[in-house]
């Protein structure tokens, strides 16, 4: 039976069926293995002997192996799903499953560990990296693999016991759809007798049939006991090629532990394992049909290494070898593969049969997911024919720091004419990759069709390009890399037509269908000129929907999907036009017929009045217009900005060669700046004379792009035509005016702003004094303003009010313009932590939402003011956060210890007045920390003059003197699972650092699996019946120590309260802690009643605010203060807005009603503690007993 | 003393209904209603325009921000887009129904001939005793004639009833033209009950804020006049049970309904007011009445002052206004 499905799936629908228990933890590309049979299981599908598996998500991959080794060591068939960091974090557990002989099988979408950078795509570092662990290692090089050899793995572990890895390529295999044959039961249990899961459990532990194991061995057995393994392992590749034969019997598909493809007698041979040895066949298969006697071998079983296999593999004709690595290992040799491919042949007598060795040439290719192209290995091939190959090369980029990398021909077109490619550029959520999706699953369904997908999402959470890669053909398709010479472009956003990958991948006479909002005859006029040059040279045939406009009047919103999906369908020719059409309609009866019969009408409308409306547009013979194309960043851009960023930002980001890159990951700040993205049709805009100048909206903007200042009104007289302003409201400053400015090509529509907003027009209670507006006809004014007002005074930190939202919001922001989601809850905190502390702040950021919009290239949001101050910004892991940050402030508290020191040593040289001023300085206000700045710029100036180690020495560390802000911030799911033990011991070290917590109460930045933080009957994935356990509640456990502030705040509710919450934190000489209520697209929300869900949230008492100050407990009153009054709103009142509760309420209404009645309970209680708490006396709470500490 | 009535061919324990309201949203309202002593309970009324947002809405949502970004293709798990439909609804009626003696009404507010039809069904399915069907179509369009509003009711009415086999109850509102032979087309296309009556929402004026808004405040004594004089008329002329509703909050007024020819009397606005509880204080007060005036079980009251069967109603109408203004018009803020 065939299917069309992904690389997960293919893997899990075995995986599942073969085990017992799954111990989790999300890791992408991995993720969703784990969320299907999570899926799976709350559905009660069984595994092949009946039984559901049991799928539990750990706080961490660590965690996650823990318990996986516990449950096969008590008996269970056990699995786990992982990747990159998450496997190195199993390598501890990995040593002991395998040194106990113990059957499993772990499933990874490889991917890249993380080191001058994190990346979530795919390559083989991570496996290699456990390598050594005695694990077996399988890959699979497609999503066909994927699925057969998950069931060779899971047999092969319980005949040989030894536990197996088996791999993919992530993304490219974890991702891609593909159409598959599927094993079906009687396949998987002619290989997995259950004679071998009963010999599985009767090696577990019980007290029916105790033993020990784990024990601990001396240097008298230790090296004996470890070497009796060897056995197992001279056994396995043996029994793995033996399963894959029977398999082979069954299924037709025959695989080998070493495969080889091409010239028999072939001289020039490639060596790899992956994706990328599909890539190498079809290019083998290419020019050994050009008469060029090449070859590639395919690896299927890398551990234990099958040196026997390869050699026989290889012809006796090969004379030089290129073994292809998708890894680097920096120090070594070569990489793993390279090194074991030499030493078998090494060992092997140099060559099957002959006496010399031939030439063995390492290469590294598709790091992080670097595209391989045929013409990629063509140019391997020929860098083999040189008279001297690079011993060690590099392919797909341009090396040009230490040479490495080879020429290649990007052009070359191995594909049989019968594929069809498309390609389909869309925005995210516009509903392009699902209706590609959708067209995937119905032409993959088609007896006689093979249909593949490929999916690349940008950087950014929301307002992102997708591009969707599609081939249809008769044959299987073996492809797996981008779509180039596409018969079929769809650009489903007239924004993204200058991109130059739209017109750059299709092929001459492809077809063009374009979503624009102009009528047919108008559009060509609307392009640039070089899009029209391109269009004509391509001999581009272009067809026009007003897609938005149909969508929109069916009933549909914006999403644009079916209205294209069947537009592509009547012009691609794929299907027979009716016979499209009408399985377009039966795939909208099925997709949508669970959400509602009107959706479903809508839908079908869409599909009739989408056939009415699509036009030929037929093009002149020349280009007409003069308009160029929008620059991607200002001329006046600094340089790494034009040269590299830009770069980046458009698409062209693979051009860049090894030197225009940072060598040590590091990045400059303040790049978004440069990036005007112009995603929202509507923005905010100003309305001055309503009012009230009060900063609740720049106080709540998540992306940073409301800014107010006021200056001496005089400064107007240069301002451009309509800029906005008005007087100040505030006494004492007269000839002051006020602006609001709204940067609107930075604005994404969210409208926080409006729903904060206090005032209203008289009369028209949705007027208010900051609205949405449409975008387009106010952006050019837009941009003269937002440059004349970057040109006004900055406020000067010593005379602004930090007491107050109001004056808060003169200050600059420091963090701009991120890709974080429309209306994220987020940022807002983030922003005042830089506008109150960012000109001295060290910030260590845990993984997670705030590491991605805070640090996914090609744009920076953390920038500097107007002195060139600003957040240094780090983010390190996602375990290790708070560690991270702790270190952060023992290096100030150190280096400021030997800047005090040396200022002692050398204060005669240097000024007595100066070195005390300096050393005795309070720096608590504004003021002070000037001040003191002032001084350090003094020492600076009269060190230069003071010829001395001792001096040099100072001058290295003087940026310590000023007061340093060591901020640790991070989401819960870092603070709450698999950071918590690091956070708790932070908190307990008594040191001056400031934790805060962006509590969404689910892993958001992997897409909602819950975390410890999640609510009681709130839906989760991992929690698809609804939570069970009570959130945590870390506030209390942080108070507990007595030495840690803690505060727990919400914006939406109480600004005031959160802004004092921040400031004392701040000030507090010891460990933080500020936990802030954030709003999330996964809640279930409209994101616009974010804020209004967060005030829901404070009233009916979920979510009380508190503040508890170990200062105030220090002079005899009471710490711990209740800032949100008793609650008033049943708490249903909050929870019914939100899907992740209502989703239960229509999945299983008796357990909603049950939960519900259990959470109101809890919060009533909690409520109570909290109550009592804010009566104690302080001697009942712990005291803190540091020493000193101001 | 016997309290027990029929309603609707169902067998009541008493004469005391708790109506539609948000007290009968859980298991554990209907619990405590039942607790309170009622004789019935009517569950809140299932909106379907209400069910059609909430599905729209939830699909939405669900699908939000998903396809987006690599690392979170989705936000929740696959069930999220599913349309919600009745499930809340359907599984509260089996719970109820299985955690209480005495019967449970389900109401159905719906807008689509299919819709009507289709929930009607399911809630039978799930275990409802009887349906009432709350008919709300206030005729806002000034052109639409009264004939076809009540024709609409006919239709809703005969639709529901070939679609299900247990009774059927409506509840009127009275604003016909002719609200005595609106009850008795009904009768006719077989209701099983009516339901006098119900409110409309009235919309109120802010001038503070200069907003609209709705407004939909509970019940008094005083308005009970209305549905009084209806149930007084209909009484003994129609096939169908009738139900009082509107302005109860003491037990005087259930004994007023039923001399009036109530079978049953609702109540919701008092218990809102004063909790379920409040059911006991009405059903004591009855009680104590009953025992006062003699009457030892509801047959022996109901209907006594109902208009009397054979009389010329509109007559018998028209004498009493004309009768109360003189009384008015002697007793009242003295002489004109």
């Amino acid at each position: 039976m065939r299917a069309t499905l992904d690389g997960n799936e293919a893997a899990v629908t075995v995986a599942y069926r073969l085990n017992e228990v799954c111990c989790i933890f999300p890791i992408t590309p991995s993720s969703p293995m784990a969320e299907l049979a999570d899926e799976w299981s709350s559905r009660h599908r069984t595994n092949l002997w009946g039984n559901i598996p049991s799928v539990v998500e750990m706080q961490s991959e660590g965690g996650a192996a823990g318990a996986l080794h516990g449950a096969l060591q008590g008996g269970a068939l056990t699995t786990t799903f992982t990747a990159s960091q998450g496997l190195l974090l199993m390598i501890p557990n990995m040593y002991k499953i395998a040194g106990e002989l113990t059957s499993t099988v772990f499933h990874v979408a490889a991917r890249s560990l993380a080191a001058q950078a994190l990346s979530i795509f795919g390559d083989h570092a991570d496996v290699m990296a456990v390598r050594q662990t005695g694990f077996a290692l399988l890959a699979s090089s497609s999503v066909q693999e994927a699925h057969d050899l998950a069931l060779v793995a899971q047999a092969a572990t319980l005949e040989t016991r030894v536990p197996f890895l088996h791999f993919f390529d992530g993304f490219r295999t974890s991702h891609e759809l593909s159409t598959i044959e599927l094993l079906n039961d009687d396949d998987l249990n002619a290989l997995v007798p259950e004679e071998l899961v009963h010999a599985h459990r009767h090696r577990a532990l019980s007290p029916e049939h105790p033993f020990i194991r784990g024990t601990s061995q001396n240097p008298d057995v230790y090296f004996q006991a470890r070497e009796t393994v060897n056995p197992f392992y001279a056994a396995t590749p043996g029994v793995v090629q033996e399963l894959m034969s029977r398999l082979g019997e069954r299924t037709g598909r025959q695989y080998h532990l070493v495969d080889y493809s091409g010239h028999p007698e072939a001289e020039r041979v490639i060596v790899i394992m992956g994706s990328g040895s599909a890539t190498a066949r079809a290019t083998v298969e290419h020019l050994v049909a050009r008469g060029e006697r090449v070859g590639a071998v395919t690896l299927r079983l890398y551990r234990p290494f099958p040196a026997g296999a390869l050699v026989d593999a290889l012809p006796r004709s090969v004379a030089r070898i290129a073994v292809l690595d998708r890894t680097k290992e920096p120090g070594s040799i070569g990489e793993p593969l390279f090194l074991d491919v030499l030493a078998a042949i090494a060992e092997n007598g140099g060559g099957s049969g002959g006496s010399t060795m031939p030439l063995v040439v390492g290469g590294r290719y598709g790091l992080s997911s670097k595209e391989l192209t045929p013409g990629m290995v063509a140019g391997v091939f020929d860098e083999l024919s040189e008279d001297t190959p690079r011993r060690h090369l590099t392919v797909g980029i341009d090396d040009d720091v230490s040479g490495t990398s080879i020429d290649y021909d990007p052009s070359l077109d191995i594909e049989p004419p019968g594929t069809f490619k498309a390609v389909f550029f869309g925005l995210g959520s516009d509903g392009t990759v699902g209706a590609n999706k959708n067209t995937i699953k119905i032409l993959g369904a088609e007896a006689g069709l093979y249909a593949q997908g490929y999916f690349v999402y940008d950087s950014k959470k929301s307002g992102s390009q997708t591009v969707s890669h599609l081939r249809f053909g008769a044959e299987p398709i073996d492809a797996p890399y981008l779509v180039d010479k596409a018969r079929f472009v769809g650009c489903h956003q007239l924004g993204l037509l200058e991109r130059p990958e739209v017109l750059g991948r299709a092929a001459h006479g492809a077809t063009l269908l374009l979503n624009c909002p102009y009528p047919a005859e108008d559009v060509w006029g609307t392009l640039a000129r070089p899009i029209q040059e391109q269009m004509l040279e391509k001999a581009i045939q272009l067809y026009v929907i007003d897609a938005a406009r149909i969508a929109r009047e069916a009933g549909l919103g914006g999403r644009v999907n079916t209205v294209l999906q069947i537009c592509f369908f009547a012009i691609s020719g794929v299907l027979a036009r009716d016979d499209a059409i009408a399985r377009v309609r039966e795939s909208i009866e099925k997709s949508y017929g669970r959400r509602g019969s009107r959706i479903v009408e809508a839908n079908l409308r869409a599909v009739d009045r989408a056939l009415e409306a699509l036009a030929r547009v037929d093009l002149p013979t020349e280009a007409t217009t003069t308009r160029k194309l929008t620059p991607v960043v200002p001329d006046d851009a600094p340089e790494f900005v034009r040269r590299v960023t830009a770069a980046m930002m458009s698409g062209r980001g693979d051009e860049l060669p090894v030197s225009a890159l940072p060598v040590d990951g590091t990045w400059p700040s303040g790049t978004a700046a440069y990036e005007k993205r112009n995603i929202s049709d509507i923005v905010a805009a100003w309305d001055p004379d309503l009012c009230i100048q009060c900063g609740n909206c720049s106080f709540v903007c998540p992306h940073s792009v409301i800014r107010s200042s006021y200056y001496e009104t005089s400064r107007l007289q240069g301002a451009p035509d309509g800029f906005e302003s008005a007087p100040l409201r505030e006494r004492g400053l007269p000839q002051t005016s006020y602006t609001l400015q709204i940067y609107a090509e930075d604005c994404t529509g969210c409208a926080l702003c409006v729903e904060a907003c206090p005032v209203s027009a008289p009369g028209e209670p949705d007027r208010k004094a900051i609205n949405l507006t449409d975008r387009e006809p106010i952006v050019s004014a837009a941009r003269e303003h937002v440059a004349f007002f970057e040109t006004l005074p900055v406020a000067e930190r010593s005379r602004v009010d930090f007491g107050t939202v109001r004056g808060t919001q003169f200050l600059e922001p420091l963090f701009e313009f991120s890709g974080a989601c429309a209306g994220c809850g987020e940022t807002p905190y983030i922003k005042l932590l830089s506008q109150l502390f960012g000109d001295r702040a060290v910030i260590a950021n845990a993984t997670g939402c705030s590491s991605i919009y805070g640090g996914n290239l090609p744009t920076t949001p953390w920038t500097t003011n107007a002195d060139g101050r600003g957040p240094a910004w780090s983010n390190s892991l996602f375990e290790d956060n708070a560690e991270f940050g702790l270190g952060l402030r023992l290096a100030s508290d150190a280096q400021e210890t030997i800047a005090r020191r040396r200022l002692a040593e050398l204060r005669d040289e240097i000024g007595t007045e100066l070195v005390d001023a300096i050393l005795e300085a309070r720096q608590l206000t504004e003021s002070e920390l000037q001040a003191q700045r002032d001084r350090v710029a003094e020492l600076v100036r009269r060190l230069a003059g003071i010829d001395s180690p001792m001096a040099t020495d100072l001058a290295s560390v003087v940026d310590h003197l000023v007061r340093r802000s060591v901020w640790i911030v991070g989401g819960d799911g870092w603070a709450y699972d698999i950071g918590a033990g690091g956070l708790d011991h932070v908190l307990a070290s008594g040191r001056n650092v400031n934790v805060l917590v962006l509590d969404t109460e689910v892993y958001s930045n992997t897409g909602g699996q819950m975390s410890k933080a999640t609510p009681l009957g709130a839906v989760a994935k991992f929690a698809a019946a609804g939570k069970t356990v009570e959130k945590k509640d870390l506030a209390l456990q942080a108070i507990a120590y007595g030495s840690v502030y803690v505060a727990r705040v919400a914006m939406g509710a109480d600004p005031q309260q959160t802004l004092r919450a921040f400031r004392e934190a701040e000030a507090y000489d010891g460990p933080s802690l500020v936990i802030a209520y954030s709003h999330c697209i996964a809640h279930g929300i409209d994101m616009r009643d974010g804020l209004g869900q967060q005030y829901r949230a404070v009233a009916s008492g979920c979510w009380p605010l508190l503040r508890y100050d170990p200062m105030l407990r220090a002079t005899g009153a009471n710490p711990f203060l209740l800032d949100s009054p008793r609650p008033r709103l049943a708490l249903t009142g909050y929870t019914r807005r939100e899907l992740r509760y209502s989703m239960l309420e229509s999945s299983d209404p008796a357990e909603a009603e049950r939960l519900g009645a259990l959470a109101q309970a809890a919060v009533a209680q909690r409520w109570d503690t909290y109550e009592e708490m804010a009566t104690r006396p302080a001697r009942r709470f712990a005291a803190d007993a540091r020493k000193e500490h101001r | 003393m016997n309290l027990a009535t029929t309603y609707m061919g169902l067998a009541l324990r008493n004469p005391l209904v708790a109506s539609a309201s948000p007290l009968s949203r859980t298991v554990d309202g209907v619990h405590r209603l039942a607790d309170a002593g009622v004789g019935a309970v009517v569950l809140y009324s299932l909106f379907e325009e209400e069910l059609d947002a909430e599905a729209e809405r939830q699909s939405w949502i669900a699908d939000a921000g998903s396809e987006s970004f690599a690392e979170s293709l989705s936000y929740f798990p696959s069930a999220a887009g599913e349309e919600p439909g009745p499930r809340r609804y359907l599984s509260l009626i089996e719970r109820a129904s299985a955690a209480v003696d005495i019967p449970v009404i389900a109401s159905l507010n719906g807008v689509t001939p299919g819709g009507w039809t289709g929930y009607a069904r399911a809630m039978q399915d799930a275990g409802a005793v009887a349906i009432e069907l709350n008919i709300y179509y206030p005729p806002g369009d000034p052109r639409v004639p009264g004939r076809q509003v009540e024709q609409r009711h006919v239709d809703v009415l005969e639709r529901v009833k070939s679609a299900v086999t247990v009774p059927v109850a409506v509840k009127l509102n009275p604003y016909f033209s002719s609200t005595g032979e609106m009850a008795l087309r009904l009768d006719g296309a077989g209701a099983d009950a009516l339901v006098l009556f119900n409110r409309f929402a009235h919309l109120d004026i802010d001038p503070e804020t200069l907003t609209v808004t709705p407004g939909l405040g509970l019940s008094r004594s005083a308005e009970a006049r209305l549905p009084r004089t209806w149930i007084a008329l209909l009484h003994r002329r129609l096939r169908a049970s009738l139900a009082a509703s509107t302005g109860v909050e003491g037990p005087e007024d259930v004994a007023k309904y039923l001399l009036a020819g109530a079978d049953i009397v609702m109540t919701t606005s008092s218990l809102l007011r004063h909790g379920p509880g409040h059911a006991g204080v009405l059903l004591d007060g009855l009680h104590a009445w009953m025992q006062r005036r003699g009457f030892a079980d509801l047959g022996e009251l109901r209907g006594k002052l109902a208009v009397p069967y054979g009389v010329d109603e509109a007559t018998h109408e028209r004498a009493g206004y004309v009768a109360a203004m003189q009384t008015a018009n002697s007793t009242m803020y003295g002489p004109w």
